[in-house]
């Protein structure tokens, strides 16, 4: 999933500058976990953009608001509501707020900030895991990402600056590589760390990526 | 030849010192450092943006090093550059004179004096300690031909007493086969760990010397116990220190024992005097 942050509210009215009749959009799915733009979120939006003197004609929260061709329907089915807005204010991550772009002419405001590709931890609480770097190497640290648990991408070993096995840009924060150390010497495989490890072919993550699969006929119409 | 690189084949105890380039154009007084340290030492390594604070290249400081008749080590960083830039500083570097490379990660910059700028890391140490010696082979690390082909004396940096000294010497292994030709340590102040840690790496075919730093306070010794990774200052040397009327001169003792101590255990040191560059002479002392 994606973690995102609702901006500040001020940033947000900053941004609405201008407009008084606004419809928010917000995400069942990422950013319903992440509190920042689920039905509650987007209610709370509401009461709070009211008692600024907008008029919010209309809410609603897509399922998926990453996925385009389901934010042009949901548009389709509520554009006489959509019409009379000034603009739309999107509680999704940065992806849910371009589907939007493509499907209306309106002026489309973000409401959150993306943070990065996130496991649940628990209720509540979200840590990066992956870097989508384009090529794994999971397998050699036997999964756990240096990429992203370390702070400075290093794929060889750890910079020597961690403190009690805690990162130098960070004290509660665990240093990546003490991390792989430990399993790989608990399961006798030290070796792997001392593979020289290429530089990264930043080829693979150009953007903007994008990824079209052959898919059979049938596939497609369904 | 570097005479850096000449002394260490020669197995002749090596002295280096460091120095930090200015915030700003003013050179003067770093050069007046460089000279004053110049008297006692083989080369004088310049710093890059230390600390992940902004300063006056590394580039530009051992250029000028070099019109002064002295010898740089330059030091190239990973965390300001990527591949691209890193060659091309490489190449000027040979083109002006300058041989003597350290390579090191670099200091996270949310740690210095531009939090917010943007990190590269293009590549880590190891695999730019193998891109120098790739350059050094008449090649690019694309493959491509370089017209020219610049000669390096390439270092990296070690932690003798890094938290796990197991994970420390994999990594320096990793940069001694990626083409380090001589390491410099982190701070050394205990003299029996140290032999211990030479003693585990003497496979390698590679030049250690061990840094130094003036204990120049007891609460300096505690807060680098408390807060500078890899460093350990046995509770002796801050009591002594603390016991001492004398303190200035009780700090020169201590650390010309340990660059004493070190003559036997390595090839050479590094001074990081953090200030007390008109006190090398006195540091040195027992050995010049």
């Amino acid at each position: 999933m994606i973690a995102t942050k609702q901006k500040p509210f001020e940033e947000i009215l900053e941004s609405l500058e201008g407009e008084k009749k606004i419809f928010i959009v917000g995400c069942g799915d990422c950013a319903s976990l992440c509190h920042t733009g689920g039905e509650e979120e987007v209610w709370e939006m509401e009461e709070k953009l009211v008692v600024e003197g907008k008029e919010v004609v209309g809410t609603v929260v897509i399922d998926v608001a990453c996925h385009t061709l389901k934010v042009r329907s949901v548009f389709n089915e509520l554009k006489e509501q959509i019409k009379q807005a000034d603009g739309l204010l999107i509680l999704a991550c940065g992806a849910g707020v371009q589907s939007a772009t493509q499907v209306t002419d309106k002026t489309v405001h973000p409401g959150l900030d993306s943070l990065f590709l996130a496991n649940i931890r628990r209720h509540g609480e979200f840590m990066e895991r992956c870097s989508m770097c384009g090529q794994c190497i999971l397998d050699i640290t036997r999964g756990i990402c240096p990429v992203t648990r370390c702070a400075k991408g290093l794929i060889n070993g750890p910079c020597g600056g961690a403190k009690d096995g805690k990162c130098e840009v960070d004290s509660q924060r665990d240093c990546g590589w003490v991390q792989i150390y430990e399993r790989l010497k608990e399961r006798g495989e030290l070796d792997r760390l001392r593979r020289y490890q290429a530089p990264k072919d930043f080829q693979r993550t150009v953007k903007p990526g994008s990824l079209i699969l052959e898919l059979p006929k049938k596939g497609i119409a369904k | 030849m570097s005479r850096l690189r000449e002394e260490l084949e020669a197995d002749r105890f090596a002295i280096t010192a460091e120095i930090v380039p200015p915030k700003g154009t003013n050179v003067q007084e770093t050069i007046t450092t460089a000279r004053s340290l110049w008297k006692f030492v083989l080369a004088i390594n310049i710093n890059e943006n230390p600390h992940a604070v902004m300063r006056m290249s590394s580039l530009a400081v051992s250029r000028l090093l070099v019109e002064a008749r002295m010898e740089p080590v330059f030091h190239v960083t990973a965390r300001d550059k990527n591949r691209l830039a890193l060659q091309s500083d490489l190449l000027g570097a040979a083109a002006l004179g300058i041989e003597n490379v350290l390579v090191i990660s670099g200091d996270h910059q949310s740690l210095g004096d531009h939090k917010e700028a943007k990190p590269v890391y293009d590549l880590d140490s190891v695999q730019l300690l193998r891109m120098i010696t790739t350059l050094m082979s008449g090649r690019d690390l694309a493959g491509g031909a370089l017209d020219g082909t610049p000669v390096f004396f390439p270092g990296a940096v070690v932690n003798p007493q890094g938290d796990i000294p197991e994970l420390e010497i994999i990594k320096m292994e990793k940069k001694a086969a990626a083409g380090a030709q001589f390491f410099q340590t982190q701070a050394v102040y205990e003299l029996e760990s140290f032999a211990a840690f030479m003693d585990q790496i003497k496979h390698l075919e590679t030049k250690v010397l061990a840094g130094i730093v003036p204990l120049k306070s007891p609460r300096m010794g505690r807060f680098m116990n408390e807060k500078i990774p890899g460093i350990r200052v046995p509770d002796e040397l801050i009591e002594r220190l603390e016991k001492s009327s004398r303190k200035e001169e009780e700090s020169l003792a201590i650390a010309r024992e340990l660059i004493a101590g070190c003559r036997d255990l390595c090839h050479g040191v590094h001074l990081m005097t953090i200030g007390w560059y008109d006190k090398v002479e006195r540091m040195l002392a027992d050995i010049i």
